[in-house]
């Protein structure tokens, strides 16, 4: 059923495209392209579609392989955890806590960024409903405060300045991390809007770029720094969220792990 | 459309695989060639890198388990298969929990051609899952539409409507249409 003189559908024009068409009615496609400017300019934005496809992500085709997709790392150890990171942290610890996971190897270790957004997202959302006892400890002990969370997260932790982000401390507490125990702050900004931050220990994260989760109303920015992670979370504003992590950022940075 | 070299080198070493000379490395070796096209699907699927890689090494690590099942056949389609079913159950189990995404002002990838690539996995991004899968298999991977019907298992006129349909939502998101995004679900 081919002949020049029978319409081209849109599903030859996405035939013909994609190299589907029958041999015998290509010249049909391609004369009628000429009289039919619409389905030319289709078919054109089709085109440029696969290039911008190609120019996105064939670079990753491109890079080295990771280690940790090494066949023969991968016939060694196989994966053994059921897909997903949170799934995957509780069959960690029921196979016998995070030392034991730790032993695994990094080619096997769930994503610290998951693990660290989930349980952060889940501190924030319980503490900033809080009236009457958001923190454990307030701001006006402020140098206890850090002593005391430092001392059990086991670096130096100072609760950043946030004056220039218009949020003003309110206290801390000490929370259990996906690793080891995890310091969370709280700030309050005049109108009440409330944002945490919270960290603690993680072994093998090395430098990260910061990354953004969301969860209904609540936004979270983690990244990891020198064997440490960190998770601001607040409301779902992606800009502001930015500019209090970057302030975070910028001090913690001297401080480390 | 479908590199048939590639095929056939695939199908080529499995047989040799089936064959019994160099039983495991054959076989190996040809999963091993797909995991740079393995990873570029999957990143252009899930978006977020630890999730494609994630989801490449399951992936593999299924295939390289079923080393014995496996008699021959098209072994990329296979490997495709495994992951847009591997992504389709993801999604579902994590349906309640966060969305994560990259952010993209620093994006390690962002290359020259930054801008157009955020405009693309932006709109790729809004489409249904299926249109999305469509869509990469045959436009980025370059598969027929007999071959990505049967990885969706769905008739050829399934996917040829549901190309139609991701192209003519790409298309509205790069024109700038964006409220017709919307629509898509």
């Amino acid at each position: 059923m081919t002949g020049p003189n029978i319409p081209v559908t849109e599903d030859e024009l996405h035939a013909f495209v994609d190299n589907e068409l029958p041999a015998e009615r290509r010249a049909d496609v391609e004369a009628w392209l000429t009289t039919h400017p619409d389905d030319a300019e289709r078919v054109a934005s089709w085109r440029a579609m696969a290039e911008l496809l190609h120019a996105r992500y064939d670079a990753i085709a491109d890079e080295a392989v990771p280690q940790r997709l090494e066949i023969e790392r991968l016939v060694q150890q196989p994966r053994r955890w059921i897909y997903g990171a949170v799934a995957a942290t509780l069959v960690a610890f029921i196979a016998g806590g995070s030392a034991g996971w730790v032993a695994r190897g990094a080619a096997t270790s769930p994503s610290i960024f998951r693990s660290f957004t989930v349980d952060a997202l889940g501190a924030h959302r319980t503490y900033v409903v809080e009236v009457r006892h958001p923190v454990e400890v307030a701001a006006n002990e402020r140098a206890h405060l850090q002593q005391w969370l430092s001392k059990r997260v086991g670096y130096e932790i100072k609760a950043p300045e946030l004056d220039a982000a218009g949020l003003k401390l309110v206290g801390g507490r000490l929370l259990p991390g996906p690793e080891a125990p995890a310091a969370f702050f709280m700030y309050e900004s005049p109108s009440g809007e409330r944002y945490t931050l919270y960290t603690s220990r993680a072994a093998k994260a090395d430098a990260t770029q910061m990354r953004y989760a969301a969860q209904d109303k609540d936004g979270a920015m983690f990244w990891a720094d020198k064997g440490v992670g960190y998770v601001v979370s607040g409301p779902t504003d992606k800009d502001r969220l930015n500019q209090v992590a970057r302030q975070i950022y910028d001090q913690t940075e001297k401080v480390g792990g | 459309m479908i590199d048939a070299a590639q095929l056939r080198t695939a199908q080529d070493t499995v047989r040799i695989a089936t064959d019994g000379t160099s039983p495991m490395s054959a076989f190996r070796e040809s999963v091993e060639s797909m995991i740079p096209a393995l990873r570029r699907y999957a990143r252009a699927l899930a978006r977020d890198t630890d999730i494609a890689d994630d989801l490449v090494q399951d992936t593999l690590v299924r295939a390289l388990r079923s080393e014995k099942l496996f008699i021959g056949g098209d072994l990329r389609s296979w490997l495709y298969t495994i992951l847009t079913n591997l992504n389709r159950n993801r999604r579902r189990s994590l349906a309640r929990k966060p969305v994560f995404t990259e952010l993209f002002d620093n994006n390690p990838d962002a290359s020259g051609t930054e801008a157009e690539g955020r405009d693309i996995s932006r709109a790729l991004a809004a489409l249904v899952e299926e249109q999305r899968s469509v869509l990469l298999l045959v436009m980025l991977e370059g598969l027929s539409y007999r071959e990505v019907a049967d990885i969706q298992g769905v008739p050829i006129g399934t996917v040829m409507s549901r190309l139609a349909r991701a192209r003519a939502h790409v298309k509205a998101y790069l024109d700038g249409e964006r409220p017709a995004l919307r629509a898509v679900k």
